[in-house]
């Protein structure tokens, strides 16, 4: 028996662990290293109604345990990604999650309905993103806001959607329950957090879009509480994401109440980050004689 | 593509400038692969992003490739730490694109500054039907002229105080040059407005361009989409990806305006 395996709003994974959206392409380039049917899933790079070009760069800044990124949303549509991304990904043997977003609230109806026709098994839905003007964030950082498009999405689709949070709000288990109570069937968080860097020679934002969002072991602790207090919020599943780089923080992440997991940061210091653990995971369900890696979903014992 | 993970051995380290170091690293597969033009990407110890480093040196014999870096901050300060016998973590060859040779029987390679290391494999490949023109701050910037210099290839160092070599910027060295005898190509590797002259100065003479970009980079692969720089087809304007599509490009597809 695989004791890794988890049912996740609905969806099998064979384990919890699942490369990012935004760090992992369309997986193909990460495929010289292992093989993807390792991964649980894939939350592939994020699809727009129409081609986004993205950000003017520098788009990528180092910080202390972290990073600051602001590509944009850079993405062929959701037409070329139907077309000529999803079918070979679909052949891979793991879960592929189609992350999507839209400009408008019309753009996530028309994206999500087109997403229904093909046979993508799960939708996670940015309304998060820190790095676009239009739409992105700003859905994302009001219970208003974050309803109604999980309202638009929920109605044109039957497929699972996983609603992927901001951080940057005041309370965001609020935000949790307002898609809850639209017919999300899980949430994912956290998205990066609104981050800033200057280069004191030059005076300029390291950014060339000047702020842009910040992820790696910098935001983990951020991430964990976020989690906790999700989970504690809501009766639908939670995916746990921000910061994750070795199988104790996968393991730390669950505790809090994720019963599945993002890895995306850690994967540009060490590609094989997930594979890696995703193997210390099986050794720590054995080690620790466990049925199932489900038994310690949401098991921290607050003070 | 192809590419290489794992610890490999630092078999040797010198300083050859201030803050200028010189790395040959032992890595069999790696140095099979790679191709004049392409990159390595380095974990650093207590750093979140590897630091793209150019390959300056493939010996397929001896399984060895030799990177030269300069120290620009904390993660490059970390690394030239590393000594002779250490292991260092890469993942090697990167760059989907690097130079291409055929074709081309005389060449002038261009170098400024740190963007003169991955020239060096293009010398090689030359000899005596190249000439090299290496720029360089002041005297004490100076890299690689004697191994420049091995490879059988015409040197000319520039430096913009006159320090060493002639006085002055490398696009003015490359106009005489042209006037005495035209490549068939000109490879250049250094600062973006030196790639923006030279590509202009070779369109005036209608010589074919290879320049090797720089941009600050995440995954090194491909797949995070951060790394990107303006290019043209066909009178369309779009981003490339230094890392995977380039990091050479042809100079007439390059939009290297601010």
């Amino acid at each position: 028996m695989n004791k890794l395996a988890v049912n996740f709003a609905g969806v099998d994974f064979k384990n919890p662990v699942i490369p990012a959206s935004g760090t992992f392409g369309y997986g193909k380039e990460y495929e010289e290293f292992f093989d993807l049917s390792r991964l649980g899933g894939i939350s592939v790079k994020g699809t727009t109604e129409k081609l986004r070009t993205g950000n003017l760069p520098p788009r990528i800044a180092e910080t202390p345990s972290g990073m600051l990124n602001s590509v944009g949303l850079q993405n062929p549509g959701v037409d070329h990604f139907i077309a000529h991304e999803l079918p070979y990904l679909m052949g891979k043997n793991t879960v592929i999650i189609a992350n999507m977003a839209g400009s408008t609230a019309d753009g996530y109806r028309e994206v999500a309905e087109k997403l229904d026709q093909t046979d993508v098994p799960m939708i996670e839905v940015n309304i998060s993103c820190p790095n676009v003007k239009a739409g992105g964030a700003a859905f994302g950082v009001s219970c208003e806001g974050a309803a109604q498009i999980t309202k638009i999405v929920r109605a044109a689709t039957k497929k699972p959607i996983m609603i992927k949070l901001s951080p940057n709000v005041t309370n965001i288990a609020e935000i949790a329950k307002a898609v809850e109570a639209e017919g999300a069937d899980a949430v994912s968080l956290i998205n990066t957090l609104l981050g800033m860097r200057i280069d004191i020679r030059t005076k300029r934002p390291i950014l060339h879009n000047n702020v842009g969002g910040l992820s790696g072991p910098a935001v983990f602790p951020v991430a964990v509480r976020m989690v906790w207090q999700v989970a504690n919020a809501v009766k639908i599943p939670v995916c746990g994401m921000g910061g994750i780089s070795t199988w104790e923080d996968a393991v730390e992440m669950m505790m809090a109440g994720a019963s599945t997991v993002q890895v995306g940061a850690a994967l540009f210091n060490d590609p094989l980050a997930a594979v890696k653990i995703i193997d210390g995971l099986e050794k720590y369900v054995e080690d620790n004689h466990l049925n199932s890696i489900n038994d310690i979903v949401g098991a921290v014992k607050p003070w | 593509m192809k590419y290489t993970q794992g610890c490999y051995p630092i078999i040797s380290k010198t300083a050859l400038a201030k803050e200028i170091y010189d790395m040959t690293i032992l890595c069999p597969d790696a140095a099979q692969a790679a191709q004049a033009g392409q990159f390595i990407n380095i974990k650093v110890d207590g750093f979140m992003l590897r630091r793209p480093i150019s390959i300056c040196g493939i010996d397929k014999e001896k399984g060895t490739l030799r990177i030269v870096f300069e120290v620009r901050g904390k993660g490059t300060k970390e690394l030239s730490q590393l000594a002779e016998g250490d292991l260092i973590d890469i993942i090697a060859p990167l760059g989907g694109n690097g130079f291409k040779f055929d074709g081309y029987n005389k060449a002038v390679i261009i170098g400024g500054g740190i963007g003169n290391p991955p020239m060096l494999p293009i010398a090689e490949h030359f000899g005596t039907n190249a000439k090299i023109i290496s720029g360089f701050r002041n005297s004490s910037a100076v890299i690689l002229q004697n191994d420049f210099a091995k490879t059988g290839a015409q040197t000319i160092l520039c430096t913009d105080d006159g320090s060493a070599g002639r006085k002055g910027f490398v696009t003015d060295a490359l106009k005489e040059e042209i006037a005495k005898e035209k490549p068939d190509v000109i490879y250049a590797c250094g600062p973006s407005v030196m790639l923006k002259r030279i590509v202009e100065i070779a369109r005036e003479n209608g010589i074919r361009t290879q320049v090797s970009l720089e941009e600050r980079m995440g995954c090194g692969i491909g797949a995070c989409l951060v790394c990107v720089c303006r290019t043209i087809r066909d009178g369309e304007e779009f981003y490339s990806h230094v890392c995977k599509d380039g990091p050479v490009f042809d100079g007439e597809e390059v939009n290297f305006d601010e």
